[in-house]
């Protein structure tokens, strides 16, 4: 729809009114002889009639057609405002209210507001509100109750003057009138489609004048199982009965037909709506009249049809919008500048030590730290988008190696950086393959070893923290711990030695050295050597690793851990003498200090005691040539103790910072990677420091 | 008619220098850099211009020329080259002139001391001045870089 453009406009602009609506109301009631403050009433509820109409939700134009003309006496000085006029309108402005909250999150705006609009109404005609307040709900079929004749009363189809002229005039000419009412077989499938046999039957003998639902509905499908119109013919009615009860799947067609008198009372029922004052509000009454089931029914199918359109978010096309991804981008840039500015204010406040600045600053902090939620969010994206193409190329996968299998995908709905799904797609083909390839037995290895033909792969998706993990499951043979060692050993990865203390876990990650396969076919599909590698190497990359568990004879699980987001970290800044570092904190295990005669020289490197082990002390300054710290020459060196996997070493350091959000970027192209640095970030002084990377500290 | 461009002109030692105007993006005074670890002598580091992070290269380093101590008169031209910002520190920058493409000579062997591939050529201004035209695509060329990285390993 065209309108879904100007609709947030629409609602921004109809809240705003609402709220100055209230307000005036406000200020009215404690003076109520200020007739200028019923002009801005008056004002406001104009313009919002005048918008509503436009978009076409006419429930709230009607209700504030109806205020307007209540206003509209005030401020002529023909009605005195009073407690229960105040009410009433109090009463609407809640209506509307709910309407267009209805509206914003994605309803159309529907709302029975018969009640208030008869009492508005009533205040027009100068009720007094015991007439009008105890019998609201009886004033308004009274609308309708008069003109509705025996036979039409019935039908819920309005007919406007020019149609009720057409219809006298082909009354006068000699022609029938007919009403009409189809319904269609419940279980009918193509409903539109009989509908249209229908009008073409009746159009080949006469011509349709009105129908409801319209011609347009119909064809859309929008209506339940009967409708219902306005006939000229000059056929027997028993005769056309007959011809459309011969069309298959229609249930019923009733013929009324119509005289002059029954077309009089029609026309009565127009003109008494028009008195009324609205044309649509008695429409809308009127159709809530439940006089017969059809009506009944009809109106049950709109009452359906609200919840259901406030339960489903799917209802609300004209919520979202679709942005390029570059804008995002660059929100997301700007942001990052926002942050760096707040950790500058940050040190300014601590350093000026001024209460107002540090309290601003720190609610400045608050907000920006939802924002930074909100941007984060728009930048996530479901893992669906990955994953979907994943059962075709299973599929065809198993086929090829003549395999049954399924797939079985959950939580795709997960939702992940966008420049991790980018990336994340090739890494999960690997694993996938590798699973199928390599996991899954053929059938006749399943059906020998007792399990069903048809292998499971189960593809997981799910949050966890600060994690998303992606696990992929398979029930196949497991991996075989002594096959992997016995390869490794050949391939020279480990020695037979080293082999013997090994966890499995450690056995497992040896599927990811570089250069190793445990297949002993080679296929097409995995089983070159390459692969797992480079999984392992792109999901690091990410910031994110994978652990292997698996039974031998039950299946293998595959579990990739990725950070929700690559662009802004928490870390740990730290000094290096003149320098400053980040450490990410996801990568710290804690830090202290460590005084020099706890460190021990063994082999020519560093240990220290930690817990009940002894660990690796780096020398981060002289792992960076630091020009100005040495802590050889302190007698007492803090520490940080970071971990790669289940493997830790202690990072001897200067002194602390704290702890910060930063924003990761880049080192820019031309500089060629730097071993230890993954980035940089820039301080709240404006100045650079780099990031640290863990992972190539540890080796 | 020949085909006129602007230059951005800076000193190096003795020698001036030009870099086509379309390729420099702003030029700035000295201020903090960091220092990158772990990378060439004459990648000084890192600087922020206003939010983004670029890497600063001292020319004189780049050319195999003494380095100076950095005065008042320093500065970093920053060049786009591509999808490459790169920052270099410069003796003095501190005019633009407008200059005939066709003035502009196949340089000879050595300028200055700085080999003859990352010059486009030389280019009379006036009577008595020269300008060293930069070949700024092999100034910054990577695969030289990595050869250069192995070479010091």
């Amino acid at each position: 729809m065209d309108m879904n453009q100007y609709l947030s406009m629409f609602i921004d602009e109809s809240n705003d009114h609402l709220q100055s609506l209230n307000e005036k109301m406000l200020e009215l009631e404690a003076s109520p002889e200020d007739i200028s403050i019923v002009q801005v009433i008056f004002r406001s509820a104009h313009t919002l009639k005048g918008m509503a109409a436009t978009m076409g939700f006419e429930d709230l134009a009607a209700l504030t057609h109806q205020m307007e003309n209540v206003l509209d006496l005030v401020r002529n000085d023909k009605l005195k405002m009073q407690n229960f006029i105040f009410d009433t309108l109090f009463k609407s402005l809640d209506a509307l209210e709910a309407m267009v909250q209805d509206i914003t999150q994605g309803g159309e705006g529907k709302a029975d507001v018969s009640t208030i609009v008869a009492s508005l109404q009533a205040i027009v005609r100068g009720e007094t509100p015991g007439a009008a307040a105890e019998t609201p709900s009886g004033s308004a079929p009274n609308a309708e109750a008069q003109p509705s004749g025996p036979a039409i009363s019935k039908e819920q189809v309005q007919l406007d003057e020019f149609q009720h002229s057409i219809l006298e005039q082909s009354l006068a000419a000699g022609h029938r009138v007919l009403f009409i009412e189809v319904s269609i077989r419940e279980d009918c499938q193509l409903k539109a489609a009989r509908a249209y046999m229908v009008f073409d039957l009746l159009e080949r003998s006469g011509e349709v004048v009105k129908s409801y639902p319209t011609v347009q509905e119909i064809e859309q499908e929008k209506f339940d199982r009967s409708f219902s119109l306005y006939f000229i013919t000059e056929k027997n009615p028993d005769e056309l009965r007959t011809m459309i009860l011969n069309l298959s799947e229609i249930e019923d067609a009733k013929l009324v037909s119509i005289d002059s008198d029954t077309l009089a009372q029609l026309g009565e029922a127009i003109k008494a709506q028009e008195e009324a004052g609205a044309v649509e509000a008695p429409a809308a009454v009127a159709e809530a009249v439940p006089a017969e089931p059809a009506a009944a029914e009809e109106k049950a199918v709109q009452g359906d049809k609200q919840p259901a359109a406030t339960k489903k978010v799917v209802a609300a096309p004209s919520r979202t919008i679709r942005v390029d991804i570059e804008r995002l981008d660059v929100l997301m840039n700007l942001f990052s500048e926002l942050l760096i500015d707040r950790v500058r204010l940050e040190q300014l406040a601590t350093e000026i030590k001024s209460q107002e600045l540090t309290e601003s600053v720190e609610h400045m902090g608050r907000v920006s730290s939802d924002l930074q939620n909100i941007v984060m969010k728009l930048r996530m994206v479901a893992i669906d988008t990955v994953f979907n193409r994943f059962p075709r190329m299973v599929r065809d996968l198993a086929k090829s190696l003549g395999k049954k299998l399924d797939l079985v995908i959950t939580g795709a709905e997960t939702e992940l950086d966008r420049t991790v799904i980018d990336e994340i797609g090739d890494p999960l083909v690997h694993l996938l393959r590798n699973s199928v390839d390599h996991g899954i037995e053929s059938i006749a290895e399943r059906v020998a070893a007792g399990k069903p033909e048809t292998g499971t792969v189960n593809l997981r998706a799910f949050h966890s923290g600060n994690h998303v993990f992606i696990e992929i499951q398979d029930d196949g043979k497991g991996i075989d711990r002594s096959k992997v060692l016995a390869s490794a050993i050949k391939k020279g990865v480990v020695t037979e030695d080293e082999s013997r203390s090994m966890t499995d876990e450690q056995v497992y990650q040896l599927l990811f050295a570089p250069g190793f396969s445990t297949a002993e076919k080679i296929s097409d599909i995995s089983g070159r050597g390459v692969g797992l590698d480079v999984v392992k190497s792109k999901i690091a990359s990410l910031g994110g690793h994978v652990a292997v568990t698996s039974t031998l004879g039950e299946g293998t699980l595959f579990s990739v851990q990725l950070p929700l987001t690559l662009s802004i970290i928490s870390a740990m800044m730290i000094r290096l003498g003149s320098e400053k570092y980040a450490i990410p904190l996801s990568s710290i295990v804690e830090t202290g200090i460590i005084r020099k005669n706890q460190v021990r020289n063994v082999h020519g490197s560093k240990l220290i005691p930690y817990r009940d082990a002894h660990i690796p002390l780096m020398s981060l300054s002289r792992f960076f040539d630091a020009p100005d710290f040495n802590e050889d020459d302190e007698d007492e060196t803090e520490i940080v103790v970071i971990r790669k996997g289940d493997r830790m070493a202690a990072l001897a350091i200067d002194s602390f910072i704290g702890q910060n959000e930063i924003v990761i970027k880049n080192l820019g192209k031309y500089l060629p990677q730097v071993q230890g640095i993954s980035g940089a970030t820039i301080l709240g002084d404006g100045q650079v420091a780099l990031i640290l990377d863990p992972n190539a500290l540890i080796k | 008619m020949a085909e006129q461009i602007k230059v951005i002109v800076f000193a190096l030692g003795n020698e001036e220098y030009g870099i086509d105007v379309d390729k420099v993006r702003t030029i700035e005074r000295m201020m903090p850099i960091t220092r990158v670890p772990k990378t060439f002598s004459f990648i000084k580091g890192v600087i922020n211009l206003r939010g983004v992070v670029i890497p600063v290269i001292d020319l004189r380093g780049r050319f195999n020329l003494v380095e100076t101590e950095y005065t008042d008169q320093t500065r970093i031209i920053i060049v786009a080259v591509g999808d490459m910002e790169v920052g270099f520190i410069v003796d003095a920058a501190n005019d633009v002139v407008d200059l005939d493409r066709d003035n502009i000579d196949s340089p000879p062997e050595v300028v200055g001391g700085v080999k003859a591939k990352y010059l486009d050529g030389v280019a009379k201004v006036g009577e008595d001045r020269l300008l060293i035209m930069l070949n700024l695509a092999e100034v910054l060329n990577r695969g030289e870089v990595a050869h250069l990285e192995q070479l010091e390993d």
